[in-house]
């Protein structure tokens, strides 16, 4: 899709002035995304900008808008690394990796989008292995990732060299603690749904 | 100096000789560090992409266990834990509501007192670079290394703040202790791609090979690192980041700590050198033959 195109889609789901999405976000992110005043220094720095359908200082406008459709749908949203390099310049202290999580957080609950279902995968693989062992579980959590994902073939050629470099272990490092971190797990969900 | 240690789960698969290195150079320069009993993973971007009260839970947990043993600083070699630790102890501090709602997740209350430092901060601003410099055996003459500090050393700066945010130099300030030449380049604070490593490889390698050839053009033989995720993108990933691109010749991707070690005058045996993918031997030699001479 090129530009104009996205652009021509935006105005289908505008909240405008109601700024029903754009409260959302700040009460979530902790972020005055309001104070954005379209600098686009984030947008400059991002390392990953030229991955994304849409970059950083426009996502900003877009909450602004309300367009929550168009960004919760984005590739944008799950190709940022979060290295924070957008919050670490903002001139004006907007915490803008952290608004990525909440736009991240806000797509996943909403379950329509499926826009790359990849780094969702793999988020949700990883932390199914801290769940239960406490401890990331890298031979179980890449299988769990590929089932997900049905990303079955990326990085298999890279496995036998993972083995000789010891590093992959084929069983998994159990925490002691691993009951208390499932209970930890359980009582943080609760707490989010209170948000 | 004694030291709460958080290995975190890098440490103990893909990172083991990050593991050994720092605790090898740890004991040469007399910093003792204990493990914090039955740590629990920090929950690292997942956590935070995916649960903002899990995000800081996670790192109590840890932060609480260290506590309980007595301690009142953790060390931590790994950038990922080390920014998760310091955001959710930044968190507890700044806002009640976090600290209250940590306390009911973990079932137990935390002040927020306990300091999360990382390898660099102490080996620089703890021991220093001077004393460090006098306890250099095999200086690596002439090397001329760029440090690669990533995002999650630097940023955000009033999360971890032992560095300048934009332009650190506490690991060109170890490779000069260690007898290298820290080569001036642009993109020391740049990201790797870290954790998009494997949902999305491609753009890790189009980041890895921006950071290995800018670093070739500034000079450097090779690049020093203090994260599990910066080493694995760079040099586990360094054949297929290089594919197409015949201009940059191998460069080794190094721990810090296994540079430093090796000047130390530790053997290579226990830095943990054969985990690298490119160039192990071919580096050792040259700091061998560099400290003979």
């Amino acid at each position: 899709m090129n530009a104009t195109q996205k652009n021509a889609a935006i105005p289908s789901s505008l909240e405008w002035a109601d700024g029903a999405l754009l409260a959302e976000v700040e009460r979530r992110s902790g972020a005055a995304v309001s104070t954005c005043f379209q600098c686009h220094k984030c947008s400059s720095g991002c390392p990953i900008a030229p991955d994304m359908d849409l970059l950083s200082s426009q996502i900003m406008r877009l909450i602004h808008l309300g367009a929550r459709n168009e960004i919760l749908d984005s590739e944008a949203i799950w190709a940022c690394a979060s290295c924070e390099a957008c919050t670490a310049r903002c001139p004006m202290g907007i915490d803008i990796a952290a608004v990525m999580d909440t736009l991240r957080m806000m797509a996943v609950e909403r379950k329509v989008s499926a826009s790359d279902a990849r780094t969702r995968s793999f988020n949700k693989a990883f932390l199914s292995s801290v769940r239960w062992h406490g401890r990331v579980f890298e031979a179980g959590m890449m299988t769990l990732y590929k089932l997900l994902s049905r990303d079955f073939f990326a990085d298999m050629d890279k496995v036998p060299r993972m083995l000789r470099k010891r590093k992959l272990a084929l069983l998994p490092h159990f925490s002691k603690s691993a009951k208390d971190v499932r209970n930890v797990f359980k009582r943080a969900e609760e707490e989010e749904k209170k948000r | 100096m004694k030291y709460a240690f958080f290995p975190g789960c890098s440490l103990e698969s893909t990172a083991w000789d990050f593991d050994k290195s720092t605790r090898a150079v740890c004991k040469a320069l007399d910093i003792e560090l204990a493990d914090i009993p039955d740590w629990v993973c920090c929950g690292s971007t997942p956590a935070h992409s995916s649960n903002a009260s899990l995000a800081v839970a996670l790192p109590v947990m840890n932060l609480q266990k260290a506590q309980a043993a007595g301690y009142s600083e953790v060390l931590t070699a790994c950038a990922s834990c080390y920014a998760r630790l310091r955001t959710a102890n930044h968190k507890v501090n700044e806002d009640s509501a976090e600290r209250e709602r940590a306390g009911r997740i973990t079932g137990k209350p935390y002040d927020g007192t306990l300091k999360v430092r990382h390898i660099l901060d102490v080996l620089v601003n703890d021991l220093g670079v001077r004393a460090i410099r006098k306890r250099i055996l095999k200086p690596i003459k002439g090397l001329r290394v760029a440090s690669y500090y990533g995002c999650l050393l630097s940023r955000p700066p009033e999360v971890v703040a032992f560095d300048d945010a934009e332009h650190p130099a506490c690991m060109d300030d170890l490779v000069k202790a260690a007898g290298g030449q820290a080569v001036d380049w642009p993109l020391k604070t740049e990201c790797c791609g870290a954790s998009l490593s494997i949902s999305k490889t491609g753009v890790v390698n189009r980041l890895g090979y921006r950071l290995l050839s800018m670093a070739h053009r500034a000079g450097a033989e090779c690049m020093v690192v203090a994260c599990p995720l910066c080493q694995l993108n760079l040099d586990f990933r360094q054949p297929e980041a290089r594919q197409g691109h015949a201009d940059i010749p191998d460069i080794p991707v190094i721990y810090i700590t296994q540079l430093l070690g090796l000047a130390l005058g530790i053997p290579k045996e226990a830095l943990g050198l054969e985990a690298l993918t490119i160039g192990a031997g071919q580096l050792s030699a040259r700091c061998a033959a560099a400290g003979r001479s």
